[in-house]
């Protein structure tokens, strides 16, 4: 019952969340000159007449509060509305490009759990070891280094060699799962290692300060003075604990790059969510802007409700209020 | 042992030299610490190197005759247009697409991403310790008003709003460092607000106020000092994740506009070549990578000379054994702003 009720509340706020994101976009790119768009669709050497027509097939001549409207309503129908360039429906773009972005993200998560979670956690277990310094300074690295920076060197060392010898299984680009397991793999391995590499260092970080700290704790103690053996006292009672904060991020990274992983994908040429925002930005088309924008902070939002539904999963003391 | 021999004891105690125990300061205590830490050194080292080759930047240019806009089409490029390599034709590190020195424009770079990557931490760290002070101290509707802005920052898509402004006012370095800045501050006033919030009820902030001390005296002059420390770790960690965003909007096209060197612009420049010149992507990605990791390690260089609980922590490792003594690391946690990994 109270698991109901939390979730009906965090929905409702949800809702609230997205309508206040959808707002504040409409308005900041509002601001940007309607001439530009409408000169851009109706070609370098359009009159004036016909930009005038442009502006007023699209709505774009009516005061803001009406067209602010208009988008509302459409909104709360359903409909995110059409392409500026070529009417094609936004739903249908992201339909398309969601898939893209999801095998990024899926491959990614994984790899950067299993480096992150167990890097971490021999850190904690071991701290000040040789190996613990090691994997400190690997951790510097992954978070000095830019994730564009990292695609193109696995692209120069990685990429280019293999294929000029004839090794072709690795690809940048996209395939889709329907033609295979491994072309989608092929395709995916170098944007895979891209994200995560970053994102371990992250989860590394994390997980190894949460460990060392729960480690520290009385609980673990009392453990101990049971006669645990040190494998059970480190993994199911002190690392359950030291889950919580990972879980955190792992929500808020999961939901935020759900919503497009920009730069991994501008760097593998893969027209996901990410790229496709960017572009939709530099052309100024809003529909397709705020329909991206609202399926991402819908990722968001969801994904914070899962995070805080399962802490009382992982931590016997959190009830769910 | 006789009484006399006790007595001549406790009189050549009494008359040891004084000056053997000498009162250091935190932050003396801090620089000892950091000074045998030689990772920490190496790290200052880098950066001064890095700052200097900086500064120098036009006398390679000179000594090399190669402006950073300059560009050789003759001997900058082969016959088929594309760069040439290191060391050809008099040019230490390669040319770039349109035949320019790649060393000169990488050195003039260093200028650019370390002005950005400083003066963004600095105005962030004005801003955001301002800020935490005054939401800290006054609390009340004050502090609600403030710590939900500083959730609503920390929360706000960053690429998005970047993206946006380029769009709208055009990409430049202005709306780079107006964009690094508006994402940097909110994580450092959230620090500073919740140490505001515990050093406030101690009672030397007490007397000060008994004395009549006025709260902007209270607030810069009393409790300041005490949160220097932990601004210290995180403005240090902030300069090298400045450089990371500043290359990332480069790249994206929304930040420095070309032809103006920055790190992020030579890079974003080269990944059309890196196929035929790996040298365009490997001597500015080395260069930023070295500097953000000399910075990186000098932050935590700094936070563990800050900590006491390092030096215990060596004491129980040279005892051997001891399994719980642990460095703790979530006492400052290290801030990449939340759009940083949302980018991707």
């Amino acid at each position: 019952m109270a698991f109901t009720r939390f979730l009906i509340r965090r929905i409702l706020t949800g809702i609230l969340v997205l309508w206040a994101v959808a707002t504040v976009t409409f308005f900041l790119f509002f601001f940007r000159p309607v001439d530009a768009v409408a000169r851009q669709l109706a070609g370098r050497a359009a009159s004036p007449q016909v930009i005038a027509e442009v502006i007023r097939r699209l709505g774009l001549d009516q005061p803001i509060l009406v067209q602010y409207w208009h988008f509302l309503g459409n909104l709360a129908r359903g409909d995110l509305g059409y392409s500026y360039y070529n009417g094609e429906s936004v739903k249908t773009i992201i339909a398309q490009d969601l898939p893209i972005t999801a095998s990024v993200v899926v491959g990614g998560v994984v790899l950067w759990l299993v480096v992150g979670l167990g890097v971490g956690v021999l850190s904690a277990t071991h701290p000040r070891s040789t190996f613990d310094r090691v994997s400190t300074v690997g951790v510097l690295t992954g978070l000095s280094m830019p994730t564009f920076v990292l695609g193109e060197l696995l692209i120069i060392g990685v990429f280019v060699p293999l294929n000029q010898n004839g090794f072709s299984w690795i690809q940048t680009g996209y395939a889709p799962l329907s033609e295979g397991l491994i072309p989608w793999m092929g395709h995916m391995i170098l944007p895979w290692i891209t994200l995560a590499t970053v994102q371990a260092a992250v989860y590394t970080r994390l997980s190894r300060g949460s460990l060392i700290d729960t480690l520290g704790e009385d609980y673990i103690r009392t453990a101990r003075a049971k006669g645990l053996s040190e494998r059970r006292v480190v993994y199911r009672h002190g690392l359950r604990a030291a889950l919580t904060p990972v879980v955190s991020q792992l929500g808020i990274d999961v939901g935020a790059f759900l919503g497009g992983v920009i730069v991994v994908e501008q760097v593998f040429g893969l027209s996901g969510l990410g790229q496709d925002s960017v572009q939709a930005i530099d052309t100024g088309n809003l529909p397709v802007i705020i329909g991206f924008v609202l399926v991402a902070s819908a990722f968001v939002v969801v994904a914070n409700i899962i995070v805080d539904a399962s802490y009382a999963l992982l931590d016997p003391r959190v009830r769910i209020s | 042992m006789s009484v006399t021999e006790v007595q001549f004891q406790a009189a050549a105690v009494e008359a040891a030299p004084v000056e053997a125990i000498q009162g250091r300061s935190q932050w003396q205590l801090t620089w000892r610490r950091l000074r045998h830490d030689r990772m920490a050194v190496a790290s200052i080292v880098v950066i001064l190197v890095m700052c200097v080759l900086a500064l120098l930047a036009p006398l390679f240019a000179a000594v090399l005759h190669h402006g950073q806009y300059q560009a050789f089409t003759g001997a900058g490029l082969s016959s088929a247009g594309i760069p040439v390599g290191p060391g050809t034709h008099g040019f230490p590190l390669g040319t770039d697409y349109v035949g320019r020195d790649l060393l000169v424009r990488t050195l003039y770079g260093a200028r650019i991403s370390l002005f950005v990557g400083i003066s963004t931490t600095v105005l962030a760290t004005i801003a955001g310790v301002s800020i935490g002070l005054v939401a800290g101290y006054f609390g009340g509707a004050i502090d609600t008003v403030l710590a939900r802005f500083i959730d609503a920052v920390l929360a706000f898509p960053f690429i998005v709003l970047a993206l946006a402004l380029a769009a709208i006012y055009g990409p430049s370095l202005l709306i780079v460092i107006g964009v690094i800045t508006f994402f940097s501050w909110a994580g450092i006033a959230r620090i500073v607000r919740g140490q505001t919030l515990s050093v406030k009820e101690k009672e030397y902030i007490e007397a000060a106020r008994s004395l009549g001390a006025g709260p902007w005296r209270i607030m810069f002059i009393d409790i300041l000092p005490n949160l220097l420390g932990p601004i210290l770790v995180l403005a240090t960690l902030y300069i090298p994740t400045a450089v990371v965003i500043e290359a990332t909007l480069s790249f994206l096209g929304i930040g420095i506009p070309a032809p103006t060197p920055s790190w992020g612009v030579i890079l974003s420049e080269a990944q059309n070549y890196y196929q035929v010149a790996w040298w365009y992507v490997v001597f500015p990605a080395l260069a930023l990578l070295i500097t953000t990791l000399a910075f990186n390690l000098l932050g935590d260089g700094i936070r563990d000379a800050m900590d006491p609980r390092t030096e215990r922590l060596f004491a129980a490792r040279r005892k051997r054994g001891k399994r719980d003594v642990a460095l703790k690391d979530g006492e400052l946690p290290n801030p990449p702003p939340a759009g940083v990994t949302g980018a991707g």
